[in-house]
This record gives structure tokens, C-alpha cells and sequence, in this order.
């Protein structure tokens, strides 16, 4: 038999039929949010019914006000009726969705694999660009824009033609303080943003196989910043350690029936992929975002490119070409978001506050309530909170600057999130992304600083 | 939507790459319902200065609405997946958008809603830009059964996915299509969910007393 990638392998099995230049596919997952409104408003207008009630699950987290000592902060009747739109739509069609006060409540590419919902082999998709995230557990995932929602609500299918296969293979050992974060913004600033355009990533080598569930979450969650829709990783034992148990994940012996399943999806050796791309860990830096594209990356030791055509975006970020970025001063500082808002984030970012108080206001927004309820338990929140961070509920908040919350013109922002596009946080706001500890970092000097130079804290976390 | 066939018009030029969705149109503005028309929020940030008023210099500004195409650099549509970058961009009166390059979201997104994604090759885009620049008041014609772009005497060829064009040139809403084939979904449904019992309906596991 030809050797097949895990791709075609999970393609195969939910192909339904062919048409041409591409294959109608069943759909295991569909996650939905307040930001679907598009869709279901075309299914109403077209009178279709949600064909999988079953398989459709939502979440309140766009739009969510986090704050939740004022919970009125920032949000508008606007914000509050999207909130209620979604509430109101999961009803009349009778699916399930996590409003703002369930316990299950959190951002979708956070709160769905941690309820078990994403188990690998399946297809899952979203309207969301970060759907992408839902690889790390061995599950083809993709974001779909409103037409394509509005299709997968009316029939559970998808009209897809198969995507060029990249093999990205990471070996050697990632250093001290270096996150799938940096690894996933070393990537981009090899191959770019448009670099796996038409491409789906899959992830392999020693330096992933030694990535944690959380972080290939992480680096899953960047393939989009890469142009590939998706970015997968083979399930293995830890992958099948992470899930055991979880409240949507299969029981025995069903669990045993799909273990057998999901040992056979890894890529077989052979196959066929159409570009290969080997990077060694043991080189990537703490990573810093200096302009206004994912792209526009570098080493935390490094200046701020003196090109010509890095000059608008040097002019937006206010920066001076050959300028260090290191030291430069920031205003505030966030933590959060599906890229980095999971416990393990929270861990690393509080490994650095221990003992510290920072300078410039720092926003933690925790990936689901479940985060935010293990960070109370483990003692994370009260080292978060000492340091005079604010810990806030759990949605989207700055990342994408739709819940109310925003970095005003011309303010500078350490961000844990994943697009420093021009008002992303914000009209006129500027974002430097980095890994949650180069955060923390950066918010208790004031300025960006390498996190290797500082000495930091053992803040163990289960897993 | 909309079929496209031929279309004929001038065209507006943006030299930037890597445009992303996030300029098309900002965040903060896509809780508007589509019926309420988003014309007005395109390019709503890049073409304002910090006081509010419109940068003359900005091509977007130049823009009667009458004009159906917009010739755009490298990696269009990068970002989110927020199909209001599409519906800006029909709202405000294009038909077609001319690249070397889209991000893979944008273009589905685009071609699910008519609106045209043009790619061509680095070569024929470059001819295509001098063409324009020279006499950007000239009128174009981008015709979808022969898959080109003619501009004065010269022609540039693109492709677009048969499916896709077949589609677009009919208008078809793929919903219905797609439901044509009901009988062979519903055959699906029971196989695979026989095989993966645990995956879905009652074999679902958790109840609602998660959490």
C-alpha cells in the first residue's frame, strides 16, 4: 500500500464523496462563537436547519468582558447582544454553548480540547484563523470563513481540495526559557507569513515529540501566521496521557476501540510530502516582534532592521532603524489569548513575577475558567496578583480588541498573543509579540528585556 | 451571489504586500448584521489619518465605487478568517481582486462569496502594473470563461479551480448543491458513527454536569 501522510489518512476517512477537483468531507467538530452570527444568519435567511446539533458546540469568548470587578467595563449594548445572539441561536437550533458563566466557558481553542472535545483523527473547524491549534492533538483542523460555517451548519460537510503536505521537522534541544513560542516566531521569520501558503504542516522531529500538549497547542496555533490553515502533530503517548479521562473524551472501552484508531494515524514512513523544511532547536532565541506582520521578528538581541521597505512599519512602531529592541520601554503588558493563555503560560509567566512587582500595568486573561480556577489552586493567581498584575476572566480581551478592551494610539504593548498587525489591540496601538515569560519579563522591568538574564522562580505545575 | 462572467471597469492599485485582515477591516466593527451594508468600514483605519480625516494620499480614497477591481501586492487576505474582509470589499463595489498571491482563508471566502481572487504569475502581474500605471484610467476586462485579464492589446491568463469557476459563473448557492447529494451524506453519517460511536449524539460522553 502507498505510504500516507496523516493528513490522508484522516482525509480518506471522512471523505464522503468526489466532485471534480475536490472531495466532500464529514465534519466531526464544528465549534462556534458570537462571531458565527454571519452564518447563522444565512442559514436562517435560506430557512436551513442545523443538521448536527450534536456536533456543534459554542462559546462565548470574542466578545467577553473580562473584568470582572466591573464587569460592565469596556462593554457596550453591542458587545452584550452578540454575547445573547450566540445564547439565543444555540437554542433555537439546540446545540450546546458555553455562556460567560459556565464553568466550561473559555476561549474555544482553549476550553474545547481541555473538555475532550478535539480528539485526534477528527475534523474539526471553527470560524476562527486559529483553529489551527486543534493539530497538536492530532486532529485535521481548520478555520472557515462565514459561507463555509454557514455550509457545515447546514449539512456537517465541507467541499475541500487536498492541501500540499510540508514536513517541518525540529530536532535538538530547544534552551533554557525558549517556548513553543519562540520556536513557531523563529519558524515565521525563516519561511515568512506567506511561506506554507496552500500548505498543511506537519510537525515532527525530537525537539516536538519533546513539546508538551500545551505547547504544541502553541506552535499548532502559529501555523496560521505561516499562511498553513493547519498544522498537525502525530498523536503518541503523551497526546493519549493529556486526553485519558477528559469529560468528553471516550470511556472504556470505547476509549480502547479508539486508542487502536488513533496509534495507526502518525504519517507512514515514505510518504509523500511536497516540501521539507529541518530547522535545529538548539538555535532559536527568545523571539520579539519589532513590526506590524508576525514576520517582522527577531531575536531579542537584535536591532531593528534598517531596510527600505521595513520603513512604514518601523514609522508605525515609532522605532529607529539599528535600534537594540532590547530596553526599549513598553507602556503595558498582556498575557492571555489561544496561543499563550493556558496554565502552562501562566506558570512560566509567574516563574518570573515570583518576588517581583511589575512596572507597567499587566493584564493576565486566562484561557478558559478551568485555567483560571487551577491557577487559584495551584497558588499561580496569588503570585500573578502580589506581583500587582491584573488577573482577569477568561476570553479574546486584547488579543483581538473586540470585548471593549484596547492599548490606546500610540501605546506599546508586550503581548503573549499572536498578530502585531496595525490596530490589532487597538486603533494605532503597538504590539510586540513574545512568549509569556519575556512578557512577564518585560512587565517588571519596564522594558524588553531577555529572560535568560533574569533569575527566575521553580513554579511546578501538574500536567 | 452574484454570477461572474465578464467584467469590465477600471482599476485601483495598492503596492503593499501582505495585507491583512485586520486593515480590510478592523475588529471592533464586525458585530454589524451584513444586511446593513459594509462599505463604508473598508481600509476604515488605513484611510483615515490620526484625526479622523481621509489621507488623500491613500488610493482607497480615490475610490468612486465605481471602479470593479483592485490590483493588490503579495499574501492578500493574511489573518483572521473574518469573512467581512470579503464583504467590505463587495460592498464598496469590487468585483475582483488582482495578486501574485492570496492567503488561503481570503481566497475560499472569496470565491464562496463572487467576488473574483485573480492570480497571476509574478511575470504577467508585473506587465499587468505597468500596463496600469501607464494609463491607469484605461479600462480593463477580466472575462472568467476564458480566465483572463485584458488590458488595451495585452491578455494575461489565470486559473481558478474548475469547481469553483463553474460556480461562480452560474451564481449557484452550494448549499442546495451540496444537499443534492443528502442520500450519500445521511449513508455516511450512519457508517461512521457506527464505527466511532463514542464521537457523537448519545455516545457522547460527558453530561451537562461537566465542570
Amino acid at each position: 500500500m502507498t505510504p500516507r501522510t496523516i493528513i490522508e489518512k484522516i482525509w480518506s476517512r471522512h471523505r464522503i464523496l468526489s466532485d471534480g477537483d475536490r472531495d466532500l468531507l464529514f465534519v466531526d467538530r464544528h465549534y462556534v462563537h458570537e462571531g458565527s452570527h454571519h452564518a447563522f444568519d444565512k442559514i436562517a435567511q435560506m430557512g436551513r436547519a442545523l443538521r448536527r446539533p450534536d456536533a456543534t458546540f459554542g462559546v462565548a469568548d470574542h466578545y467577553v468582558p473580562v473584568h470582572q470587578k466591573s464587569p460592565g467595563k469596556g462593554a457596550n449594548a453591542d458587545i452584550l447582544r452578540m454575547i445573547e445572539q450566540l445564547a439565543q441561536n444555540a437554542s433555537s437550533h439546540g446545540f450546546l454553548a458555553f455562556g460567560p458563566k459556565d464553568k466550561r466557558q473559555g476561549i474555544v481553542h482553549v476550553t474545547m480540547p481541555e473538555l475532550g472535545l478535539t480528539l485526534p483523527g477528527m475534523i474539526v473547524v471553527c470560524g476562527d484563523s486559529h483553529t489551527a491549534t486543534h493539530g497538536a492533538l492530532g486532529a485535521f483542523a481548520f478555520g472557515i470563513g462565514a459561507s463555509e460555517v454557514a455550509h457545515v451548519l447546514a449539512t456537517q460537510t465541507l467541499w475541500q481540495a487536498p492541501p500540499a503536505m510540508m514536513k517541518l521537522v525540529v530536532e535538538g534541544k530547544l534552551g533554557r526559557h525558549i517556548t513553543a513560542k519562540d520556536l513557531a516566531l523563529h519558524i515565521i521569520c525563516m519561511i515568512g507569513t506567506g511561506g506554507a501558503t496552500g500548505h498543511t504542516i506537519e510537525y515532527a522531529g525530537s525537539a516536538i515529540s519533546a513539546l508538551d500538549i500545551e505547547e504544541r497547542m502553541t506552535l499548532c496555533n502559529m501555523t496560521i501566521e505561516m499562511g498553513a490553515r493547519s498544522g498537525i502533530i502525530a498523536p503518541d503517548d503523551k497526546t493519549l496521557r493529556w486526553l485519558e479521562g477528559r469529560p468528553y473524551a471516550p470511556d472504556r472501552p470505547d476509549w480502547d476501540a479508539a486508542l487502536a484508531g488513533w496509534r495507526a494515524l502518525a504519517s507512514d514512513p515514505g510518504a509523500h510530502f511536497h516540501r521539507e523544511v529541518v530547522i535545529d532547536g538548539s538555535e532559536v532565541a527568545p523571539m520579539v516582534t519589532w513590526g506590524t506582520s508576525p514576520q517582522d521578528v527577531m531575536p531579542v538581541t537584535d536591532c531593528v532592521p534598517a531596510t527600505a521597505e521595513a520603513c512604514e512599519a518601523r514609522a508605525y512602531m515609532g522605532l529607529m532603524d539599528g535600534q537594540r529592541i532590547e530596553g526599549l520601554s513598553i507602556d503595558q503588558a498582556f498575557i492571555g489569548s489561544c496561543t499563550n493563555g493556558r496554565l502552562s503560560d501562566l506558570a512560566a509567566a509567574a516563574a518570573v513575577l515570583a518576588g517581583r512587582e511589575v512596572r507597567v500595568p499587566l493584564l493576565i486573561s486566562p484561557g478558559s475558567q478551568k485555567v483560571r480556577a487551577q491557577a487559584e489552586e495551584t497558588g499561580i493567581a496569588d503570585i500573578l496578583r502580589s506581583a500587582g498584575a491584573i488577573f482577569a476572566d477568561s476570553g479574546c480581551s486584547l488579543c483581538v480588541g473586540m470585548n471593549g478592551d484596547r492599548v490606546p494610539s500610540g501605546a506599546r504593548c508586550a503581548s503573549s498573543t499572536n498578530r502585531n498587525f496595525r490596530g490589532r489591540q487597538g486603533p494605532g496601538s503597538r504590539t510586540h509579540l513574545m512568549s509569556p515569560a519575556m512578557v512577564a519579563a518585560a512587565a517588571v522591568k519596564g522594558v524588553i528585556v531577555d529572560v535568560r538574564n533574569l533569575d527566575t522562580a521553580t513554579v511546578e505545575v501538574v500536567k | 451571489m452574484t454570477p461572474f462572467t465578464t467584467v469590465e471597469g477600471q482599476a485601483i492599485r495598492l503596492i503593499e504586500n501582505n495585507i491583512d485582515t485586520d486593515q480590510l477591516i478592523p475588529a471592533r466593527f464586525m458585530s454589524r448584521p451584513r444586511k446593513n451594508g459594509y462599505g463604508d468600514l473598508l481600509f476604515y483605519d488605513l484611510r483615515r489619518d490620526a484625526g479622523g480625516t481621509f489621507r488623500p494620499d491613500f488610493p482607497i480614497n480615490q475610490h468612486s465605487g465605481k471602479e470593479p477591481f483592485l490590483i493588490v501586492g503579495e499574501n492578500f487576505g493574511c489573518g483572521s478568517s473574518r469573512e467581512a474582509a470579503v464583504y467590505v470589499l463587495q460592498d464598496a463595489g469590487f468585483r475582483a481582486i488582482i495578486a501574485t498571491s492570496f492567503a488561503d482563508i481570503f481566497r475560499n471566502n472569496a470565491l464562496k462569496n463572487g467576488l473574483l481572487p485573480v492570480e497571476l504569475s509574478k511575470t504577467d502581474y508585473e506587465a499587468l502594473c505597468a500596463a496600469h500605471d501607464a494609463y491607469p484610467e484605461r479600462s480593463m476586462q477580466i472575462k472568467l470563461h476564458e480566465q483572463c485579464v485584458t488590458l488595451g492589446t495585452d491578455s494575461w491568463a489565470f486559473t481558478i479551480a474548475e469547481t469553483s469557476r463553474q460556480m461562480l459563473l452560474t451564481g449557484m448557492d452550494e448549499i442546495s448543491y451540496t444537499l443534492t447529494h443528502i442520500d450519500k451524506i445521511t449513508d455516511f453519517e450512519i457508517r461512521y458513527g457506527a464505527a466511532t460511536p463514542w464521537g457523537h449524539g448519545s455516545g457522547l460522553g460527558a453530561s451537562d454536569s461537566v465542570g
